[in-house]
């Protein structure tokens, strides 16, 4: 069991190790610095940030009915929600396409309106809110299932209206695995690359996200490339640290 | 004992993977008309796909002894693999430049082909496109390939030729992506290559204009220095670079070198 275990974890560890090995450390900062990796940069921290908000804009009253409503079809709902969870960016970013596209479903009205979504950066933010968003509502509709409404129900005897209870009782219940989704949001935002490319395009500033210019540096720069995997395998792996950090917390929470 | 079987079995089966990958079918011993026999694999570049393809399969059917594997993909992949190692017998490149970066692993490379880029538009024409020019208009969503890629490094070619200044709305990886973004509709305008035009059929309408000269992709071939199956990679060779290949090349809308 151990030794499979240890397999298991270097068959992980190993490439990421690997890949330190070929960062050329001299040039490091001047790679990580020049002008496209930092345009790259401040774009996908931008989007990201933006997917996030709109991830828990969408994703907590999303979460919270499927949790704590019955209604017909959810368990459709739930499954077609969680879709992107599994489904190939590229085909997230196809039937992007076919619904925000110029030739699209509500893009060709938009388009009629003088709103173009095609090639902005308001594509890029879209194609990460919609693979990002499952992460939200996965991870809060299990908290709130555990958290249980035993609570919700004594405010509710006590006096307290529906919006009390929600930001006294529930939402404060939940907030270590809110926090936590919105952690793993960010970090599936900030990693997108596959929806990114085909609906959104590749510019500089405007839609070519970090993942994106370091798949075009590969072409020329591959020291370049391999300098801005680190950058980005370091702010993951903070991500995954703060997760872990709120996790524990909230199972103590449920405990008491 | 029973832990060190388990991990024993599990890296077996990773191995077994990884060799899966790499093993090449092994041809059966059918007794053949010429002296060639046994199995390549070719490397090309992505935008031969459809030629090579093509190719092969008479290559085959010319020597039933013989098995051509084909790997297509984008030349400046390729040649990071065939540097890594990768069994390749052939590379074909869609540039020079990606053949000069393998040159010490590679036997003197023979140019087969070119290619020229190719306005695309929607088979509609939404923008009017007419001209080289007309790609910078203003409200016209044009796509090209990033310069770091050879499309893209013909496309600012161009423009500099043209002494006109492109503003486009996206520079993709690769020349299939400018195609794609055409032929959904997305773009207006795209600068692709002849080739791909013809290829796309009827989803996307291609527009010639004078200026293309000013930017050709010359396409080499060689055989790769480690081929275990030299004669029948040198075989390939001479069968893309002669008539059976020309006439190929040219009918997808290949020039000659």
């Amino acid at each position: 069991m151990i030794v499979i275990a240890i397999v298991g974890a270097a068959f992980v560890l190993l490439p990421l190790v690997a890949m330190t090995t070929r960062v050329n450390w001299g040039g490091f900062l001047a790679l990580v610095t020049s002008e496209s990796s930092v345009a790259a940069l401040v774009l996908s921290l931008r989007t990201s940030i933006a997917a996030t908000v709109l991830c828990v804009l969408f994703g907590v009253p999303m979460a919270l009915m499927l949790a704590r409503t019955t209604f017909a079809g959810q368990r459709i709902v739930r499954t077609i929600v969680l879709l992107p969870l599994v489904l190939p960016p590229v085909i997230g970013g196809i039937a992007l396409l076919a619904a925000f596209g110029r030739q699209g479903l509500l893009g060709r009205p938009l388009e009629l309106l003088g709103i173009s979504v095609a090639f902005s950066t308001v594509a890029v933010v879209i194609a990460q809110t919609f693979v990002a968003l499952p992460f939200l509502v996965l991870s809060l509709e299990g908290a709130l299932r555990l958290a249980g409404t035993r609570y919700e129900a004594v405010a509710a005897t006590l006096g307290a209206r529906p919006t009390t209870v929600l930001r006294r009782i529930t939402l404060p219940l939940v907030l270590p695995a809110l926090l936590s989704g919105t952690v793993l949001s960010f970090a599936r935002a900030l990693g997108e690359f596959g929806a990114t490319l085909t609906f959104a395009g590749s510019l500089q500033g405007v839609t070519r996200t970090l993942p994106l210019e370091i798949y075009l540096q590969r072409e020329t720069n591959p020291d370049a490339a391999v300098a801005l995997s680190l950058v980005l395998v370091v702010v993951s792996l903070v991500v995954v640290a703060l997760t872990l950090r709120t996790a524990p917390g909230a199972r103590a929470r449920f405990a008491a | 004992m029973k832990k060190w079987l388990l991990a024993t079995l599990a890296v077996g089966t990773l191995l077994a993977v990884a060799g899966c990958s790499a093993a090449a079918p092994t041809p059966s011993a059918s007794p053949t008309k010429d002296s060639l026999s046994g199995s390549i694999t070719v490397f090309a570049a992505a935008s031969l796909t459809k030629t090579f393809g093509t190719l092969v399969t008479k290559f085959e059917a010319e020597h039933p002894g013989v098995t051509v594997v084909t790997s297509f993909a984008g030349s400046a992949d390729l040649v990071a693999q065939i540097t890594a190692g990768a069994p390749a017998d052939v590379f074909a490149s869609a540039d020079t430049k990606n053949m000069a970066k393998v040159s010490t692993l590679v036997g003197t490379p023979v140019n087969f082909a070119t290619n020229v880029l190719e306005i695309a538009v929607p088979p509609s024409n939404p923008a009017r496109i007419a001209t080289f020019a007309d790609l910078a208009k203003p409200g016209v969503k044009t796509v090209i390939c990033a310069p770091a890629v050879p499309c893209g490094a013909a496309a600012a070619a161009l423009e500099t030729a043209a002494g006109v200044t492109l503003t486009p709305v996206s520079e993709e990886n690769a020349v299939t992506d400018v195609l794609g973004k055409v032929s959904s509709g997305e773009a207006d305008a795209g600068l692709v290559y002849v080739t791909d035009v013809r290829g796309a059929g009827p989803a996307v309408k291609g527009i010639t204009f004078p200026e293309s000269g000013a930017a050709v992709n010359t396409y080499p071939i060689a055989t790769v220095k480690a081929s275990a199956n030299g004669k029948v990679a040198k075989a390939f060779v001479d069968y893309v670079i002669g008539k059976v290949g020309r006439s190929v090349l040219a009918a997808a809308g290949f020039g000659a070198p």
